[in-house]
């Protein structure tokens, strides 16, 4: 019973981050009508946002230390960190530390920037296009961009900790009456969870409660009316662009503690998020939430070591045979809408 | 009225076959000479077949900064490196055989196939009598087949698994890097000193060859010493989020976690374990340990903090103290400002190893040179005396077993040795069932052409 806790968890835990870059395609695929295979590369990007800024805010200048020497035999150069120049040893070192949730507010503007330019830059020309051209155009922006991350900061997956008062393991069995190291879950881990979450229902109050998300939401069903209505609904699918893009890239940076970020970590997540799209249901935001939490509870069941067992190479599949069933039996996914990509 | 004898139909006849004769390639027109690529009388040229994209970029690129070095100093450049420091002193800095050394790249990618066009392509068109270089043993397997085929020398860059020069050795192939069957012949030993002989032990391993030989060398040296194996289990090449393989571990009854894992799957995976809280944790009345049988610094540089105190095997390493080493160390340091990798010493030695074989044996002939290598023992190219045994083409000499350093003095500083497990300990027979048994043969050495 135990294992079958641990691995909701990790369930919950997968599919938060499903969950995340599937509403952002999702958003983008029920405004902008475009299948956006850019998306992950987003995700990516904001996890190197935490990097950049990790790396910004430990930048220090050397000076040389007669009592030791480098591995040439050459004096060895101490780093002092001008963020503690700046605000003191304990404060410096203080905010070098919370450096990943300090990149939320530097990935904010900065992917919302990025989407911004993607959108009005390459992606706006291929609306009256077809789908497979949309494909097509954003898997190669993908790929520049994925290129452009590995030539400044290498192939090699770079370490970004949380900070140290997340560090550890929550003991959850005792509170469910285990015994002690029975449930252990990582802090941080749980803290992406519960983040995940605050997004998901940011965005949904957002559409749901906002004129703008009102106006979004009724571009979504009707673009063509909403239109003869004098809104200009263009500006507004550009801006939910610039807003999935900032999800994707939130949703980076808080993974960017739990797996290493390194410039192909899109690519890994794409195509799974595309599968959670389409079992969620084309265009249906809480289709794409739930798909992902559904997936990703299924795939951590399927990747126990009893399962595996018995069925080798299941935690690979299971995903896709889900897929499979679901579309068989509800083609138009979990909750999909009736017309959407059926024309 | 002239008359000449040219008619437009005959110029073309005339000049499609001499095309043709000239885009031969290079081996083909080599025939003369008897081998494959045979070199003019002033140049020579090596190919250096590393991963120039892909997830072991970093690893290529170090790689390639080696191969840069050994050329200059091959022709006569720089400070001489090891050239100074190698026992065998037929190379004096003119070059091999008095032709200048010259050199073309591939980008393996870390695929089998993109290796082995690439490596094809610089036989074929660019006229390269050598391969070497690779960061995979997939890549270094298949790439060593093919130069096998085309009738040159390979000389294997990073390739640790068992079979490069057990079930899949090649007359035409040589290799420096240290094997599977080594770590665990090293590592077990240190293992049960430090953490005892009644261990159970828990294995994830990367799915593919690699993973595979490796898993299967450290659980027969780990049983050996008095471990139990409770649990193996497969994770795909593509994982990178392990918390559903590292979640189920604590409550299996093992007290040490074995990561089979090399490169981006190493870092992920050890990160998921730290995070799961593994290092902190008691089991069966003792600490948690996890054990990482193949460390690089390069890799340790991307698992950070996490790689504190796990120990595990590497094949050479810049704080090594021997003449050698050292001086190494000094020509790549001052060169690049930062000290080599595992991956660039060996791609250092091999191109040195190779051009003092072709010296020795006065001819650049394949069948040669291999003859010149096997069985040839040498010193002061690090880790002490080294013998390439001609049975298998695998290179003897000590092992580092080393653990990551709890108080690392700079960003290179991050592995210390604690043993330098000495080559007797590592030996095994050439027909050892871990590497291919009776049935694993070089086959014949092939001259090509």
């Amino acid at each position: 019973m135990d294992q079958i806790i641990v691995q909701i968890l990790n369930g919950l835990d997968k599919g938060s981050a499903y969950a995340l870059i599937a509403l952002g395609l999702t958003l983008i695929f029920g405004t902008l009508g475009v299948v956006n295979f850019a998306h992950g590369a987003l995700f990516m990007l904001g996890s190197f946002c935490a990097v950049i800024l990790s790396r910004i805010l430990s930048a220090s200048h050397e000076v040389a230390d007669p009592t030791r020497l480098d591995f040439l035999g050459n004096p060895a150069m101490n780093k002092v960190f001008y963020v503690q120049d700046m605000f003191g040893e304990a404060a410096g070192a203080a905010i070098m530390d919370w450096a990943v949730p300090l990149a939320i507010l530097f990935s904010i503007p900065v992917m919302i920037g990025v989407g911004f330019i993607m959108e009005r830059g390459l992606i706006k020309h291929f609306y009256k296009r077809p789908h497979a051209d949309q494909i097509l155009v954003t898997f190669g922006l993908a790929i520049v961009l994925q290129e452009v991350i590995k030539y400044f900061f290498g192939a090699n997956p770079i370490q970004t900790p949380a900070p140290d008062a997340f560090k550890g393991s929550l003991d959850f069995g005792v509170f469910l009456g285990y015994e002690a190291n029975a449930i252990m879950y990582p802090y941080w881990r749980l803290v992406y969870f519960f983040f995940s979450a605050v997004i998901i229902a940011a965005v949904f109050a957002f559409l749901q409660f906002t004129t703008f998300g009102m106006v979004v939401r009724a571009g979504m069903a009707d673009r063509e009316t909403v239109g003869l209505l004098g809104i200009d609904i263009d500006k507004r699918f550009t801006f939910m662009f610039g807003l999935a893009a900032a999800v994707a890239g939130v949703a980076g940076v808080m993974y960017a503690p739990i797996v290493a970020p390194n410039y192909h970590m899109g690519m890994d997540f794409l195509v799974l998020s595309f599968v959670v799209v389409v079992v969620g249901g084309m265009g249906s935001l809480p289709g794409a939430v739930a798909a992902g939490f559904l997936l990703g509870i299924l795939e951590s069941f399927a990747s126990m070591p009893v399962i595996v067992d018995i069925l080798p190479g299941i935690n690979q599949i299971i995903i896709y045979l889900v897929a499979i069933v679901i579309l068989l039996t509800r083609p138009r996914g979990l909750m999909g809408r009736k017309g959407v990509m059926e024309d | 009225m002239s008359k000449s004898n040219f008619t437009r139909r005959g110029v073309l006849k005339t000049g499609a076959v001499a095309g043709a004769g000239m885009a031969l390639p290079q081996y083909l027109r080599a025939q003369e000479s008897g081998f494959t690529n045979a070199p003019g009388a002033s140049e020579v040229t090596l190919g250096f077949n590393v991963p120039q994209t892909g997830p072991y970029a970093d690893e290529g690129a170090d790689e390639l900064r080696a191969y840069e070095l050994a050329v200059e100093h091959i022709n006569g450049g720089g400070d001489g490196g090891m050239l100074s420091t190698f026992s065998s002193k037929a190379l004096d800095g003119t070059g091999i055989l008095g032709r200048e050394v010259k050199y073309v790249t591939g980008d393996t990618q870390t695929k089998s196939d993109a290796a082995r066009a690439s490596a094809r392509s610089m036989i074929e068109k660019d006229g390269a009598i050598m391969i070497t270089g690779g960061s995979s043993s997939g890549v270094a397997v298949a790439v060593q087949a093919l130069c096998q085929e085309a009738g040159v020398i390979f000389m294997a860059g990073l390739t640790h698994s068992n079979d490069t020069t057990g079930k899949d050795r090649k007359a035409n192939g040589f290799r420096h890097f240290f094997n599977s069957y080594m770590t665990g012949a090293a590592l077990a030993p240190v293992l049960a000193a430090r953490y005892g002989s009644d261990r159970k032990a828990y294995h994830l391993t990367a799915d593919y060859n690699w993973g595979y030989t490796t898993e299967e060398a450290i659980r027969a040296s780990t049983e050996a010493v008095g471990w139990e194996t409770v649990n193996s289990v497969k994770t795909p090449l593509t994982q990178t989020d392990f918390s559903s393989y590292i979640a189920p571990v604590l409550n299996s009854g093992a007290d040490v976690l074995v990561l089979n894992h090399y490169g981006g799957n190493m870092v992920n995976s050890l990160t998921s374990a730290v995070q799961f809280g593994l290092r902190e944790a008691q089991a069966n009345g003792k600490d948690f340990e996890i054990v990482v049988p193949l460390f690089s610094r390069l890799m340790a540089r991307g698992a950070g903090e996490n790689i504190k105190g796990i120990l595990g095997s590497t094949n050479w390493h810049w704080s090594l103290q021997d003449e050698g080493s050292q001086a190494f160390v000094r020509s790549f340091g001052t060169k690049y400002g930062f000290p080599p990798s595992t991956a660039a010493h060996t791609t250092y030695v091999q191109t040195l190893l190779y051009a003092d074989a072709v010296t020795r044996a006065g001819s650049f002939a394949p069948c040669a040179v291999a003859e010149a290598l096997e069985d040839f023992e040498f010193d002061g190219l690090g880790n002490g005396k080294t013998l390439y045994r001609g049975d298998d083409h695998q290179c003897f000499k000590d092992v580092l077993v080393v653990k990551g350093k709890d108080n690392p003095e700079s960003e290179f500083d991050l592995l210390e040795v604690v043993e330098v497990t000495p080559v007797d300990q590592v030996m095994y027979s050439p027909d050892h069932p871990q590497m291919g048994g009776a049935e694993a043969t070089l086959g014949e050495c092939n001259n090509g052409a």
